[in-house]
């Protein structure tokens, strides 16, 4: 008796041990977010309290005589991620019908799978290929062409002439689009997956084609997955740091073509953070990565939001 | 009862067989479709009722691995010939399914869907055609003031009768309905049987149903059918009260199935 007693005993206290460790595990992360973002603001406090809201409009950026602004890496961020968007946005969805309406079925394995592998090619491989292999490449043969047809022409002409130099914010763009691509074709293609199978056989059944069956039924159906997938990707093109690093040029220049090098927060902040002497040049750094940290903490927060909402109505439907 | 005996045949079908890939779904089929009457396709699961309903429009082409012989004549023109235009056909024959399925948009544009694929409308035309098709399906009255609310909010009979207005939207000569009623409660089902009846005036109605009362209830034709072979087909008093075949007996009778 008295041994059984002792081992219940001990077994309450193991337990209640196990369950505070997992407690502290969980609750751990949410204390380093804290500790990240609360060392961020205190970092940047000098940053802030020198130049306040003037450093998200200001394009100043000079070490020596301590003046400070963010505009140029944040519109750099907000750029190429765009560029990225336009570009990646269009190629998923048609690898996605490709993927889950046409492809012949030996093909879909395969094919989905390349496009997942994709996406684990590590960053820096992207930033190399895009330095030594694709800049070259766009600068002898695109960025002419760019400059004759495209840099003559109002309004938009001002944003593709410059010299063909291979580096810039559009090499980087592209190379984000890339890299994004995987994401948010792989997510386009499970969400259209789940379409049911009546759904399109309706519209195909009233004489609509595949174009009209993906782009005015399955895309409206799957339309706030799809808006996740997005978000997703572009939650990735806007921390990608050394891809960019690599091909944007790092110059603190504001400029309206996209064939000039420029520069974003990741990479002016990796580019750096080793030289910055005075405690300002730091901290406008540190402000710098807090705008990010808000900029995708927002991103993000809108991607799961919708995701979370498309479980929602599926949990609804079934 | 044969073929020849339908006097005013729609679509004619003559030595059809289907595949999914090597199994033979439907084996020989000879079989005609009256013009404007209802013709219900009977028979126990997987008897090929519902794969020879998929064969009018070719739908069945979506799949790779499927394929049709022989010939499924409408008005005389062979359906199967690689020649015709699959538009097209699905603009003269149109289809619901088994579960309602109304598109993510509102019920105006469900019904113009369809539509739109095929004519170039004036705003005043198009509403006064999706007027039309929500009348012929007997769905104005409920949905008239609120044609911009999304067609998912509708119950589950409306979502039906919906489905039915977006087809015959179109104005197809022949409605294709694949149990229809199979995921309705007792009271919708009863809407759509009495708007199958109205309907036969203007369309060709081929209907597949697990529901023998239902094919006695609207049919004109009742085509039994089963593991592919087309049993017996006749007027549907005739084939429930007089079936020619022991095997059609024996399903009606509830003796299987």
């Amino acid at each position: 008796m008295f041994t059984h007693e002792t081992r219940l005993k001990r077994q309450a206290i193991f337990d209640l041990l196990f369950r505070s460790l997992t407690r502290v595990c969980a609750f751990g992360v949410l204390a380093l977010l804290a500790a990240i973002i609360i060392s961020l603001l205190v970092g940047s406090m000098p940053a802030i309290h020198a130049f306040g809201f003037g450093f998200l409009s200001s394009s100043d950026w000079d070490p020596v005589n301590g003046r400070f602004g963010g505009m140029i890496p944040i519109i750099g961020t907000l750029v190429t991620s765009g560029i990225a968007l336009l570009i990646a946005i269009p190629v998923s969805f048609g690898i996605a019908i490709f993927l889950t309406e046409l492809s012949p079925r030996v093909l879909r394995r395969p094919l989905g799978i390349a496009i997942e592998l994709l996406a684990g090619i590590p960053s820096i491989i992207y930033g190399m290929w895009g330095l030594f292999e694709f800049a070259p490449l766009f600068a002898d043969h695109v960025e002419p062409w760019l400059n004759k047809h495209v840099g003559t022409l109002p309004y938009i002409g001002p944003f593709f002439s410059g010299p063909p130099m291979g580096i810039g914010l559009l090499t980087a763009g592209i190379i984000l689009a890339i890299m994004v691509i995987p994401f948010i074709a792989s997510v386009m293609r499970d969400v259209f997956d789940v379409v049911p199978t009546l759904l399109k056989e309706s519209a195909y059944g009233l004489g609509a084609t595949t174009w009209e069956v993906m782009w005015q039924v399955v895309l409206p159906y799957t339309k706030v997955g799809v808006a996740g997938g997005i978000m997703l990707g572009l939650g990735r093109a806007l921390g990608e740091t050394m891809a960019v690093t690599f091909v944007i040029g790092n110059a603190h220049d504001l400029s309206k073509s996209l064939l000039m090098p420029g520069n974003s927060i990741s990479s002016a902040l990796a580019n750096e953070f080793n030289e910055a002497v005075g405690d300002l040049y730091t901290s406008s750094l540190i402000e710098l990565g807090l705008i990010l940290f808000f900029i995708t903490f927002v991103v993000l927060s809108i991607a799961r939001y919708m995701l979370y909402k498309l479980g929602q109505r599926e949990g609804q439907a079934a | 009862m044969n073929i020849e005996s339908i006097t005013n045949p729609k679509i004619i079908i003559k030595d059809l067989n289907f595949y999914y890939g090597n199994f033979r779904a439907l084996k020989d089929i000879n079989l005609s479709i009256a013009e404007k009457m209802v013709t219900a396709f009977i028979g126990p699961s997987g008897c090929g009722k519902s794969t020879l309903l998929r064969t009018f429009n070719r739908m069945y082409q979506l799949y790779p691995k499927q394929k049709a012989t022989g010939e499924i004549l409408l008005d005389g023109a062979n359906i199967l010939d690689s020649k015709q235009d699959l538009n097209m056909l699905r603009a003269r024959i149109g289809m619901v399914f088994q579960k309602p399925t109304p598109f993510p948009m509102s019920i105006y544009d469900n019904i113009a869907f369809g539509v739109k694929l095929y004519e170039s409308l004036s705003k005043h035309d198009m509403e006064a055609r999706v007027e039309w098709a929500l009348r012929k399906a007997a769905l104005w009255a409920e949905v008239k003031d609120k044609l911009k609310q999304s067609g998912t909010g509708l119950s589950g009979g409306q979502q039906q009768r919906l489905c039915i207005a977006r087809a015959i939207a179109v104005k197809p000569q022949v409605l294709l309905l694949d149990e229809p009623t199979s995921a309705l409660d007792p009271i919708s089902t009863a809407h759509i049987e009495k708007l199958i009846d109205e309907l036969k005036e203007d369309f060709t109605i081929v209907i597949v149903t697990h529901n023998m009362q239902q094919a006695a209830r609207i049919s004109d034709y009742t085509a039994y059918m089963y593991l592919g072979d087309l049993i017996e087909l006749g007027e549907t008093s005739s084939v429930f009260t007089n079936p020619k075949r022991k095997e059609t007996e024996d399903y009606i009778t509830g003796r299987f199935g």
